[in-house]
Parts: structure tokens; C-alpha cells; sequence
């Protein structure tokens, strides 16, 4: 049967490897390797520079090919990289772009530490918190790099998942990209028992996730023959509703919901988003999103158009649900991190309802909204990094997250107020932000696509939103000193190397730049917004 | 045996795996739960890589179980630093984040 081509390329001599497609993913791979190895080897005053100068280099130099390449997408998009493992699509380049740029400046934010030359990991993941050990370590001045060789390792599976052209390559960037994820959320310096926490809670529902992906991919295996996505599509025009194929799609489905952070999916995502080191927070909170949704994307656009029809009203209805949910319970929430990690949750609804309406408006929207919210989610968390509880003796403590502890930072700490409610603003979609122009593109794609539920509960939720990032901006920047002292003390910005400052700075200008004058880069989203057809 | 024996076998394994996940409150029990699940899903690509007689679900199986080897490292790494914190390993024992 034509259909039934098999992985196994047995009767070719070789499989040819596009080196120069595949570069992006294979510079941030490589330079993890060799990050492992500069643990073992290098010695350990020099680790912590060479780690940074290698992760920093591998991340920009794959983000450049990754530019060249979508500035002239019709010379390198190809559906049989690698055998057939790799699927180079237009809107998978754009989806590589976004995944490297966020990636940067969450390295910046990660890499960087206070003047005292504290960073937020702890020195000794191994060790129990408040032990001997860990003391000890903390005093000898131990530094935790093992830190870049595993962000590298997620940002390598971030770049495969959206391109992956079949099954099996998918599962396997799922778990690349999963699996540092998992311990870098248990590393943070301080609160120590609330990161372990959330690096259980990560770790137990992930797997539990991907075991249904895989479920998922096997019985599409057995409705279709195959584990390659065009074929796959190829025998769903054939076989329409067939049971079997729809639970597979329906599994699979589960799988990416959860990692894009849907309801009913999304339980994790507040108490990890809490108790990881924030500078992991904004990197996983960016990236893993892009990745996944461009995973979800591939699935939904070249997958499974033949049955949209079916599927759209589960999709309308995550969409709203996740919407919702996501506004209604981050209005109540006294906890800076938590508020933003709701606040994840809805975004994921309002790129949801655009990607839902499969037609070209709404693919262009959701992956500039995708663009921007990384870019943003990077900047916000890299703010929360620098705000710092300080102690009665003047010493630096853990981040000052409590919303009671941000009052009054607008006179403490004015510039990082600022730029905060400026990343606030475009969260909840200001004119003049770059969230305005994402939201204003999604919802105008629903409602041309004449999915008025979608587009209302958008509009509706958004203005329910703005009510509580506009909160935090009132708390910071208009009410005096509270009544009682906070738990821990007020939060102040904490001097540093400089290097999250980069970060925000750049995010910032994003936000504002895309927002003021976004012709030019939504044109550039348009140029990239389909998927190869077989 | 016919095809449908194994994948009613692979179909009962996965419920009861996901089910130990949800129901269970001992952490390293919810893991086995997952393990249980992964080679529900081996059962199936084998089971359907019989049926079509091509190799793609036996590779499958193979990239599966290095793919949990990987996730076993990771989890009992994160389930063993936990527990010589609070010499527990439920996960209902005080939940320190609250809702």
C-alpha cells in the first residue's frame, strides 16, 4: 500500500541528513553534550563563565539560522528532512524563531546573579535543605551550573517538538524538552521544600500527560499504519470517523493540552509556576508554551483538518473553559508568581480561540500573540527575579512574591515598577502594547470566522483580566505602607550583574516596538502562517 | 490469539495504570502507575505492529522504554530528594502552596 511507507528506510543505502535544516536543533543539542562535558572536565572556577559563554553562544547562533532561514522560508521548507522524521514547515520556523528569542532572554535572566554573587539555584540540589550539608556548601561558595547543560537540553527539545514529522520524533522531544524541566524546577536557592514540591507535582503529572500522548500515538498507529503525520492525514480522508483514530487524536490531544497549560488540564501549572526558581519560571513559562502550542498546532493544521468539522466544538469548548477559569480564579490571587501563572492559563484560552478557527487569520494571530507573550512572560518574570525580601539586618532573602510585599515599590524600586506594569499592560491587551495588537488579531479572526461564543468570552474575559493586572499596578505605584508590616518584608529591587536588566530592557522594547508600529512583523507572521500539504 | 486480545489487555493495563495515578497517594505508586501506562502503550504499537507486519511499532517500543529508563533516573531522583526532606512520599502530606 502506498500509504503504509514505513520509518524503516530499509532498501535506501542512507538516509539523507539536511545538516543545514536541521542546524537549530542540532547547535543547541551539540553545545548541551558539550556542556556536559565541561562539567566533568573544565575546572570549577571557570565552569560557571565557560557554561554561560557556550549555552549564550549555541542559543544565538541557532536563533540566526533559524532567522536566515525563515527570511527565506521557500529555499529551506521541506517535508523530508532527516528520512522523514522532520517536517520543516513555514509556521514551525516561525514557531523555532520565537522558542530561540525567548530562550535568550530567559538565559540572560538565569544567568545572571546579585553583587553578593548569589544566582537562584541552590548550590547543592542533592542536599536537604537546612542541613549540615548544605551549609557547608553554601559557605565552600559552591556555584550550581549544572543549570545551563539542562536548559540547553529543553530548549533543544522546544526546537525539534514543533517540527517533529512523526509521531515517535514528537514523543521523544515531549520528553527532552519535559524531563530538564523537571529537575530545574526543584533547584531554587530559596524556599527550598516549595521547590521540591512543585518539582514532584511537574514531574507526576507530566508523565501521566505524555503516557496518554503515547497511548494516543499508538492507536493512531493501529488506525493508520503508520506513525508519520502526512500519512496519517493521507488515511484520515480515507477512513473519516473512525473510532479508533479518534481516540488516538483525542489522547493526543490530552497530552498537548497539558503541556500548553488547558483546562481541564491545567492543575499544575500555578503550584509549579510558585515553587520553581522564577528565572526557570519565565523560561519555562515562555518557551515550553510556544513549543507546545507549535506541536499542538502541526497536529491540528496538518493532521487532522478532515476532522475539524467534529472536533471544533471540543476545541470551542476547552478554548472558553480554559478562558475562563483561567480569569476567574487569577482575580483572587494574592501571590504575584500564581496571579501570572492564571494569567498563563487564560492567555492559553485566547491563542486557543484563535488557532480553533483553522483558517489563516487565525493561525497568523495566535502565533504573533505566541511571539509576544514569550517575549513578555520572559520580561515579567525576569522583574519578579530582582524583587527581593530584605530581612531587619539589611541581608537578602528569597523573592519577595506576596502581593502585600509589592507596596508601594513604584517609590522603592521606580524603574523595575515601571517596566512591570508596562509587561502587565500588555498582558491585559492596552492599545499601544503588543498584547493589544496579538489580542486584537486573534479575536478579529474568530469573529470573521463567525465563532461569536469564542470571540465574546475573549473580549469579556480580557476586561475581567485587566481588572487584576491593573491591581498590582494601583498596589505598587498608589497605596502607602500597609497597616501591619508584610510577612517577610517589603520587596525591593535587588542589585544584580546586570544581565536580567538586558533582559527586560529587551523584552520591553519588543512589547512597546511591536505594539506601536506591528505591520511590518505581523506581515512577516503572515508570510510564515501555513503548513506544507502533502 | 487475535489482535483485539492484546489490545483489550494493553487497554485494561493503561485504565488500571491511570487509575493507580489518580487514586493512589503514595508517590513512588502514582510513578509505577506511569510505568504501567508506558508499556500499555508498548503493548498496543507491538500488538498493531504485528497486524500491519511492518517494524515501526517495535521501533516505537524500543525509543518507549529508553525514553522511561530516562524518566525513572528523573523521577526517583526528584522522589528520593523529597523524601529525605520530609520522610514522607505522599503527596497529600501538607501541601505547602495554597489554592
Amino acid at each position: 500500500m502506498m500509504f503504509h511507507q514505513s520509518i524503516l528506510n530499509t532498501d535506501a543505502t542512507g538516509i539523507a541528513i539536511e545538516w543545514d535544516r536541521l542546524a537549530p536543533v542540532l547547535i543547541v543539542l551539540g553545545a548541551a553534550v558539550v556542556a556536559v562535558l565541561v562539567e566533568a572536565f573544565v575546572p570549577r572556577k571557570a565552569r560557571r563563565p565557560v557554561q554561560i559563554i557556550l549555552s549564550i553562544l549555541a542559543v544565538v547562533a541557532s536563533g540566526l539560522m533559524t532567522l536566515m532561514m525563515a527570511l527565506a522560508p521557500s529555499d529551506y521548507i521541506s517535508n523530508t528532512v532527516a528520512g522523514v522524521a522532520v517536517n520543516l514547515d513555514p509556521a514551525a520556523l516561525y514557531i523555532q524563531l520565537a522558542v530561540a528569542t525567548s530562550a535568550l532572554l530567559g538565559l540572560l535572566v538565569i544567568a545572571d546573579r546579585t553583587v553578593q554573587g548569589e544566582d537562584a539555584f541552590t548550590p547543592q540540589a542533592a542536599s536537604v535543605p537546612g542541613s549540615e550539608y548544605e551549609d557547608q556548601a553554601r559557605r565552600a561558595g559552591l556555584v550550581q551550573t549544572d543549570v545551563y547543560p539542562l536548559v540547553l537540553f529543553a530548549t533543544g527539545g522546544m526546537m525539534l517538538f514543533p517540527v517533529a514529522g512523526d509521531l515517535l520524533t514528537m514523543f521523544v522531544a515531549l520528553e527532552v524538552l519535559s524531563l530538564p524541566l523537571y529537575l530545574l524546577s526543584g533547584m531554587a536557592r530559596h524556599r527550598r521544600l516549595l521547590s521540591q514540591e512543585a518539582s514532584l507535582k511537574y514531574f507526576l503529572l507530566g508523565a501521566f500527560a505524555s503516557a496518554f500522548f503515547l497511548f494516543g500515538s499508538a492507536w493512531v498507529f493501529g488506525a493508520t499504519g503508520s506513525l508519520n503525520l502526512y500519512v496519517i492525514a493521507g488515511s484520515m480522508t480515507e477512513l473519516g470517523m473512525d473510532p479508533i483514530l479518534l481516540v488516538g487524536v483525542i489522547l493526543i490531544c490530552v497530552g498537548l493540552f497539558f503541556k500548553v497549560g488547558a483546562v481541564p488540564f491545567h492543575s499544575w501549572t500555578p503550584d509549579v509556576y510558585q515553587g520553581a526558581p522564577t528565572p526557570i519560571t519565565g523560561f519555562m513559562a515562555a518557551c515550553t508554551k510556544i513549543a507546545a502550542f507549535g506541536a499542538l498546532l502541526r497536529v491540528l493544521y496538518s493532521v487532522v483538518p478532515s476532522l475539524k468539522v467534529d472536533l471544533k466544538p471540543a476545541l470551542w469548548t476547552v478554548a472558553i473553559l480554559t478562558m475562563v477559569l483561567g480569569t476567574v480564579v487569577g482575580v483572587v490571587q494574592q501571590d504575584v508568581k500564581r496571579m501570572l501563572a492564571y494569567s498563563a492559563i487564560a492567555h492559553a484560552g485566547f491563542i486557543l480561540s484563535g488557532l480553533v478557527t483553522f483558517t489563516t487569520d487565525g493561525l497568523t494571530g495566535s502565533l504573533f500573540y505566541l511571539f509576544t507573550y514569550g517575549v513578555a512572560t520572559v520580561g515579567g518574570f525576569g522583574v519578579i527575579a530582582l524583587i527581593r525580601e530584605v530581612d531587619g539586618e539589611g541581608h537578602m532573602r528569597g523573592e519577595a512574591t506576596a502581593l502585600d510585599q509589592w507596596r508601594g515599590l513604584g517609590r522603592r524600586s521606580p524603574v523595575l515598577a515601571g517596566a512591570f506594569s508596562c509587561f502587565l499592560l500588555t498582558f491585559a491587551g492596552i492599545p499601544l502594547t503588543s498584547g493589544f495588537v496579538g489580542k486584537f488579531a486573534v479575536f478579529s479572526a474568530a469573529f470573521g470566522d463567525g465563532a461569536w461564543a469564542l470571540g465574546l468570552t475573549g473580549l469579556a474575559c480580557s476586561a475581567v483580566a485587566a481588572f487584576f493586572y491593573f491591581r498590582v499596578i494601583v498596589v505598587m505605584f498608589f497605596s502607602g505602607e500597609p497597616a501591619q508590616p508584610a510577612r517577610g518584608g517589603l520587596g525591593i529591587g535587588v542589585r544584580t550583574n546586570g544581565l536580567t536588566q538586558v533582559a527586560i530592557t529587551v523584552a520591553l522594547a519588543l512589547t512597546l516596538v511591536l505594539g506601536v508600529v506591528p505591520g511590518w512583523f505581523l506581515d512577516f507572521t503572515q508570510s510564515l502562517s501555513y503548513f506544507i500539504m502533502p | 490469539m487475535t489482535v483485539t486480545a492484546y489490545l483489550i489487555l494493553a487497554s485494561v493495563l493503561f485504565t488500571i495504570g491511570a487509575t493507580t495515578v489518580l487514586v493512589r497517594r503514595n508517590a513512588i505508586v502514582m510513578f509505577m502507575g506511569v510505568e504501567l501506562m508506558l508499556n500499555a502503550a508498548n503493548l498496543a504499537f507491538l500488538a498493531f505492529s504485528r497486524m500491519y507486519g511492518t517494524l515501526d511499532g517495535q521501533l516505537a517500543a524500543f525509543f518507549v522504554m529508553v525514553v522511561a529508563a530516562a524518566e525513572v533516573v528523573v523521577g526517583l531522583a526528584i522522589i528520593v530528594s523529597l523524601f529525605r526532606t520530609r520522610r514522607t512520599v505522599s503527596v497529600d502530606d501538607e501541601s505547602l502552596m495554597r489554592h
